[in-house]
């Protein structure tokens, strides 16, 4: 790479010029936010191209009353929202509307990269009430709502109805406690024809979360300063699915890695699965599970409990048309956006009595059970930066599930790994 | 006609290596702005006990990948054979995993892998062979990940070594063939020798390649609903350098950290890569 000396001047001359088209062409891509007749152009992001018919048609509705403003959608893939929307946000271009989940709602609130909805509230045009209270929570920081709930999803007990009839089992129903779970899943396990009691993942929402909640244990202390891993309550609540585990009722941890646990429950060898709101579409379409399974509400421990999860829309805090853009978000929260969620399917809208068209939408389930459950969910625990802290939790408490670590070391090792990831936030 | 490539060199290179080099030594917040730590970040690398790990991971997997070579070099001595037919179809077939996406591969290997439902514990037991779970047992993953890594690199290292076969003079052969060498001999004494600058070259690549790997083992180690597969029983013994920092930075939004782990990984490669540059002078023949 050696320049001879007659060369200079031309590399000069291409360096200013390559610096002209690149300032062009960054103009241009500026120039897309405000047209000179007034109209508004607001870009909306999502994930989930199955929702991506509602969506548009959400946007139908509201462009019909609001003729000035044009909404676009960004479809962006799943895996790569996150470290999308965080680049863009760094570089002051992420979009107007997007959607927000309960893991990174503090980390977007407390950076200032969201636009409080307080004057929605205040004005009476999103009324909380409207939503689930816990969910409504999530996107609450230090005392300002940042999202208007869109959807929510609660956990279940799924169980195999032709593996209870064989066992000859009464069928879990809302009487069920702690104790009923493991002596079903003993009968219920037979390794010679590969059947098991249960699915006892080391998951969070869907597992160890629910129940440290239902022995009365904590994630994350209320003031987010602290972990809830070294408490006794939240000990027995892990050690309720350690103890599975143990009892080799649930097949093996690597067993439910190389073959993810809802395609265990699918194939009909598993009788109980501890499974979301969101599993119910895909069962109603396997060919096993859409006859064989029905759900209920989560067995009972020291007291009820359900961990609730759900999305909100949220208004980037540096949007060019704040009025527009929060007026957009408003009406993603209203009953008629929620209705037009609740045809598809796809998920629970949030908006409180839009949830019956979801219930009736597969009779064949009892999905009454997770809406029944809202009386007493928890929201899913999360802080400044969920991430740091959540994505330990599976390295840590694994080899307490392999059986490999006990899991009060395990508990005690993540409250360690847990406040230090806090004290970094603060 | 050197300037253009250099400037796009130094802007999309060189530069973004100073700013990593720059924020290994600071603290960012998650949405920019960084405060200058000095070297707390290489401090906190070596107390964190998943480095070394991830350090030792990543050196045995490159070790095992250097196996590959030999087989590579075989394969092509074997296709080159004079008189073999079809070589173009084998050429295509080996070369096919190296065009094919890593992502594809990992996904289509997982389901071969899987313990309890797949092909490799499938044509294992018409042995009477109870086969693993590859994918997910912390003490076998690595070597199945390793196997994957082989098979790919097959195909590349061997057309390099095909184009290096076709330029030994055939009158080599012939000679060694009067003087009563056998097709072992004949092998090692005048294949492997006049074949060394291409061995050195894919032996220089196939190490970088292997420091840097990432692809394969996030696929096969992801599993959904768990950020970055961290609910993978067997990530601890897979994660490699290049996972670690992907993980640092962009799963726990610790940027500084995850750029010191880049930094490692630089230093890395860099005195591997010297260190090569200096044995060649002992094995390699440049005819």
């Amino acid at each position: 790479m050696r320049t001879k000396p007659g060369m200079k001047r031309r590399g000069t001359r291409l360096w200013s010029s390559s610096v002209v088209v690149g300032l062009l062409l960054s103009a241009t891509a500026c120039g897309g936010g405000a047209a000179d007749d007034g109209k508004v152009e607001l870009s909306y992001r999502i994930w989930d191209k199955n929702q991506m018919p509602a969506m548009q048609r959400i946007i139908e509705k509201f462009q019909a009353t609001h003729p000035k403003v044009h909404i676009t959608i960004q479809l962006t893939a799943n895996q790569e929202y996150w470290t999308k929307l965080q680049a863009d946000a760094t570089g002051g271009s992420a979009p107007d509307v997007f959607w927000m989940n309960g893991p990174h709602a503090q980390l977007y609130a407390a950076n200032g990269m969201l636009l409080p909805l307080s004057d929605s509230i205040t004005s009476g045009r999103v009324k909380p009430a409207n939503y689930p209270e816990a969910l409504t929570r999530i996107y609450s920081y230090q005392g300002t709502q940042y999202g208007i709930p869109k959807d929510f999803d609660t956990v279940g007990l799924w169980y195999n109805k032709k593996l209870f009839d064989a066992a000859k089992l009464a069928y879990p129903d809302d009487t069920w406690t702690w104790q009923n779970v493991a002596d079903a899943a003993r009968k219920l396990t037979d390794p010679s024809k590969g059947e098991y009691g249960i699915l006892a993942p080391p998951f969070n929402q869907e597992n160890y979360y629910d129940t440290i909640f239902q022995a009365g244990g904590q994630v994350i202390s209320p003031d987010g300063k602290s972990s809830g891993y070294d408490q006794p309550a939240t000990l027995s609540g892990l050690r309720f699915w350690t103890d599975l585990m143990k009892a080799g009722v649930s097949p093996s941890l690597k067993s439910m890695t190389d073959t993810y646990p809802t395609q265990l429950f699918e194939s009909g060898k598993i009788g109980m699965y501890y499974g979301g709101s969101w599993n119910a579409i895909e069962f109603a379409k396997n060919d096993v599970t859409k006859n064989d399974v029905d759900v209920t509400v989560l067995p009972k421990g020291a007291k009820r409990a359900v961990v609730i999860h759900g999305l909100a829309n949220v208004v980037y805090a540096k949007t060019k048309h704040p009025k527009e853009a929060t007026q957009f978000a408003e009406f993603l929260g209203s009953k008629d956006a929620a209705d037009i969620q609740a045809q598809t399917g796809a998920v629970i809208p949030a908006f409180t009595g839009t949830q019956e068209a979801w219930i009736t939408s597969m009779p064949q389930f009892h999905l009454r059970a997770f809406t029944d459950q809202l009386a007493y969910a928890v929201p899913f625990p999360g802080s400044k930066n969920t991430d740091a802290w959540q994505s330990k939790e599976a390295a840590i408490f694994g080899p307490a599930w392999s059986g490999t670590k006990d899991i009060t070391a395990a508990a005690q090792e993540m409250a360690t790994a847990m406040n230090a990831a806090l004290r970094e936030e603060q | 006609m050197v300037t253009p490539m250099t400037i796009g060199l130094m802007i999309f290179y060189l530069w973004p290596v100073a700013q990593t080099f720059f924020y290994s030594f600071t603290k960012s917040g998650p949405f920019g702005g960084h405060t200058w730590i000095g070297t707390a970040n290489y401090r906190a690398l070596l107390d964190e006990p998943s480095v070394g790990q991830a350090v030792a991971n990543t050196l045995l997997y490159t070790i095992i990948q250097l196996a590959g070579i030999p087989l590579a070099v075989l394969l092509a001595a074997l296709l080159n054979q004079r008189g073999l037919r079809g070589r173009s179809v084998y050429r295509t077939l080996y070369f096919l995993p190296v065009v094919t996406m890593p992502v594809a591969v990992a996904m289509l290997w997982r389901w071969m892998y899987n313990g309890d439902y797949g092909l490799v514990n499938q044509l294992l037991s018409v042995i009477g062979v109870q086969g693993a779970h590859w994918a997910s047992d912390p003490s076998v993953a690595l070597y199945a990940l390793a196997a994957i890594g082989i098979w790919m690199a097959l195909g590349y290292n061997m057309v390099i070594f095909l184009a290096g076969l076709q330029g030994i003079p055939a009158t080599y052969y012939e000679a060694a063939a009067i003087d009563g060498a056998g097709p072992a001999r004949t092998f090692f004494r005048i294949t492997v020798p006049l074949l060394s600058p291409s061995i050195f070259f894919a032996t220089v690549l196939t190490v970088i390649n292997s420091l840097q790997m990432f692809d394969l083992a996030y696929m096969m180690m992801s599993t959904p609903g768990s950020a970055a597969g961290t609910a993978n029983p067997a990530l601890p013994r897979v994660r490699t350098i290049s996972y670690l920092f992907y993980q640092k930075a962009f799963v726990e939004h610790d940027l500084g950290f995850g750029a010191a782990v880049a930094f490692v990984l630089l230093a890395f490669i860099l005195v591997m890569t010297i260190l090569q540059f200096r044995l060649q002078r002992r094995w390699v023949h440049y005819a």
